[in-house]
């Protein structure tokens, strides 16, 4: 059984996020580029499940320009078979993304499609479900635990009022919450390895995705700054201060 | 005129505290505002949603396959009811929502808007990226429908003075069975919903096991009435259960009053506490980065410093 695992090129998770001083966007140019978290998550679990005889090939994916390429080399080496590889420079927006993966999983006939619950980035959350809508399959979203059971697979799902179990049928769509794993160091020889798999490149034309009418981003600015507390002595200072705010 | 379709989110009989706080979002809108609930029986969400101010009509869904509100059973109601010329269709941005609402836009076709925190107008919004680090201002497209999800720390809810009617309806849909619930483990607590409490006393890494949070943290808790939340190393080492995680992928929380103690203030913690009124943060290094955005600091160890603050408060 094939697994594919979608990975995002995003700003590395330590980054101080700029905003441009003309509010056109963040500052992206000499900043340190990672996979997004939750995708290595993901991809930690397709290898476990692998290594347990569970599924027998892993196809890393990803949509992006050419840079994103050194994001599907991290997901070869982490222990992806191949990768393919949907090359579009420029904004790509959740649904036009979901589109052209679900377009890879149908073409890659694959039984279950691991992702990150969210993209550190946009922090949308969106393209998991979208896909799953796009294919007409169950999803289960924010996992902690995936169990495979022959054409079915048994999820624990992290939700507001605490876990929840949902039982799908496969193909599925799964989206990796933080507690699913945690996933390995790389070491040198497999990223040696990775550099010689296979990369496959396609396009939305390919793929016969026509990117809709997207959101419009007029502004971006920096967040509402909180004023500057005041550091406080003792507890007997603490109680007063918030006595004096009337908090308590 | 904007038509506003609202999924309201109910378990048990209840309607969610955050169906209140997307009214807040529609009525910035304006125009007609219909709340819809998928329920088995849900009679008595659908009066509870018929009781919220701002609120045009009420449309009461039952069917057995509603019992658990699956995202996949639900969406294509949703989507069924959308089309019948609604302008937008909006949810709370929690994990119900967050888990449905993508699955809604992608069948209608549409970008969704996520997490708006703030209405300039029918079709422009404010939300955050990057954990709160920006926040952009998006325009989306007016046809064929609006989707968004509503970040509920951005909206105070709205009052419950309403009589709006409720009509049971049927939904034209066909269901899936590819989803299927099997159950639910909830933590059942006294204390105030996290989501909703007025203050909320968190604790981090430096509490170092579940005894000691029941020891230090519970007990400030209980004499101000407060939730309690934690960090992602707190949840992570087991100290805590998951719904009790703060920050960019936990609960985003707005509360009068947070005390964050022993945490050192990450990026992604910081996402979830940005609109707390007042922020304590306790914690024995002066350089701690929660310093930065706290109210009131108080440099100590914890394990001195809340036996003392608990009996003081
Ligand atoms: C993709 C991603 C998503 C994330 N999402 C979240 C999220 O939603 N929420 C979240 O919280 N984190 C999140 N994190 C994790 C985040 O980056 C931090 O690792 C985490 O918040 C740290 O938790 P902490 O402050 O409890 O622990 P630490 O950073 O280890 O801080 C412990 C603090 O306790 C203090 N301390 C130690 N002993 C004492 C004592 N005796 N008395 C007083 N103070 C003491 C220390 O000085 C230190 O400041 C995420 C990370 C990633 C990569």
């Amino acid at each position: 059984m094939k697994a594919l695992v979608s990975v995002k090129r995003v700003v590395d998770y330590n980054v101080r996020i700029q905003v441009k001083p003309d509010q056109s966007g963040v500052v992206t140019d000499g900043v340190k580029m990672s996979v997004n978290p939750f995708d290595e998550i993901a991809m930690e679990e397709a290898m476990r499940l692998k290594e347990k005889g569970k599924i027998t090939e892993i196809i890393a994916v990803t949509v992006g320009g050419a840079k994103c390429e050194e994001t599907l080399r991290t997901a070869l080496a982490f222990g992806a078979d191949r990768a393919v590889h949907v090359k579009e420079e420029g904004e790509i927006q959740p649904l036009t993304a979901a589109q052209a993966l679900a377009a890879v999983f149908k073409k890659e006939g694959a039984q279950l499609f691991l992702l990150g619950k969210q993209a550190i980035d946009d922090d949308a959350s969106q393209t998991g479900q979208m896909v799953a809508a796009l294919l007409d399959l169950a999803q289960a979203t924010f996992a902690s635990k995936v169990e495979l059971d022959g054409s079915k697979a048994v999820v624990t799902r992290e939700v507001d009022a605490g876990l929840e179990t949902l039982e799908v049928d496969l193909p599925a769509v799964v989206t990796a919450d933080l507690r699913l794993n945690e996933p390995r160091y790389l070491k040198l020889p497999d990223i040696m390895k990775a550099k010689k798999k296979p990369i496959e490149a396609v396009s939305f034309a390919s793929l016969g995705v026509t990117p809709g009418a997207g959101l419009k981003t007029t502004k971006t600015a920096p967040p509402p700054k909180r004023g500057k507390g005041i550091v406080v002595k003792t507890v007997d200072e603490l109680v007063a201060a918030l006595k004096a705010k009337g908090l308590v | 005129m904007s038509k506003i379709l609202i999924i309201g989110q109910q378990a048990d009989g209840k309607l969610d505290s955050g169906v209140a706080k997307v009214v807040a979002a529609a009525r910035q809108v304006g125009g007609e505002i219909d709340v819809v609930v998928f329920a088995k029986d849900g009679a008595a969400a659908a009066a509870q949603a018929a009781a919220l101010d701002g609120v045009t009509r009420v449309l009461q869904v039952d069917r057995t396959e509603n019992d658990h509100a699956l995202a996949a059973v639900v969406a294509p109601q949703a989507v069924a009811l959308a089309r019948k010329g609604y302008s937008h269709v909006f949810v709370a941005g929690n994990t119900f929502g967050k888990d449905l609402m993508p699955r809604v836009a992608a069948k209608l076709g549409v970008q969704q808007v996520s997490d708006v925190m703030a209405v300039h107008g029918p079709t422009s919004f404010d939300r955050p990226i990057y954990a709160g680090n920006a926040i952009v201002t998006v325009e989306a497209p007016a046809a064929p429908a609006v989707v968004a999800t509503i970040r509920l720390a951005s909206f105070t809810a709205v009052g419950g003075g309403g009589a709006a009617p409720v009509e049971k309806i049927s939904v034209e849909a066909v269901l899936p069975t590819h989803t299927r619930f099997v159950s639910l483990a909830a933590q059942k607590s006294e204390r105030p919903e996290l989501q909703s409490a007025a203050r909320v006393v968190s604790g981090g890494r430096a509490l170092a096991s579940s005894e000691n949070f029941k020891k230090f943290i519970e007990p400030l808790a209980d004499k101000i009435g407060a939730g309690i939340g934690a960090s992602r190393a707190a949840v992570d080492s087991g100290y805590v259960p998951n719904d009790m995680q703060v920050g960019q992928t936990g609960k985003i929380i707005a509360p009068e009053l947070y005390f964050a103690i022993g945490i050192s203030g990450a990026i992604q913690h910081l996402a979830g506490i940005k609109d707390a009124r007042t922020i304590v943060a306790i914690n024995k290094d002066a350089e701690a980065p929660i310093f930065e955005v706290a109210d009131f600091g108080l440099v100590g160890d914890l394990f001195q410093i809340l036996p003392e603050l608990t009996s003081k408060i």
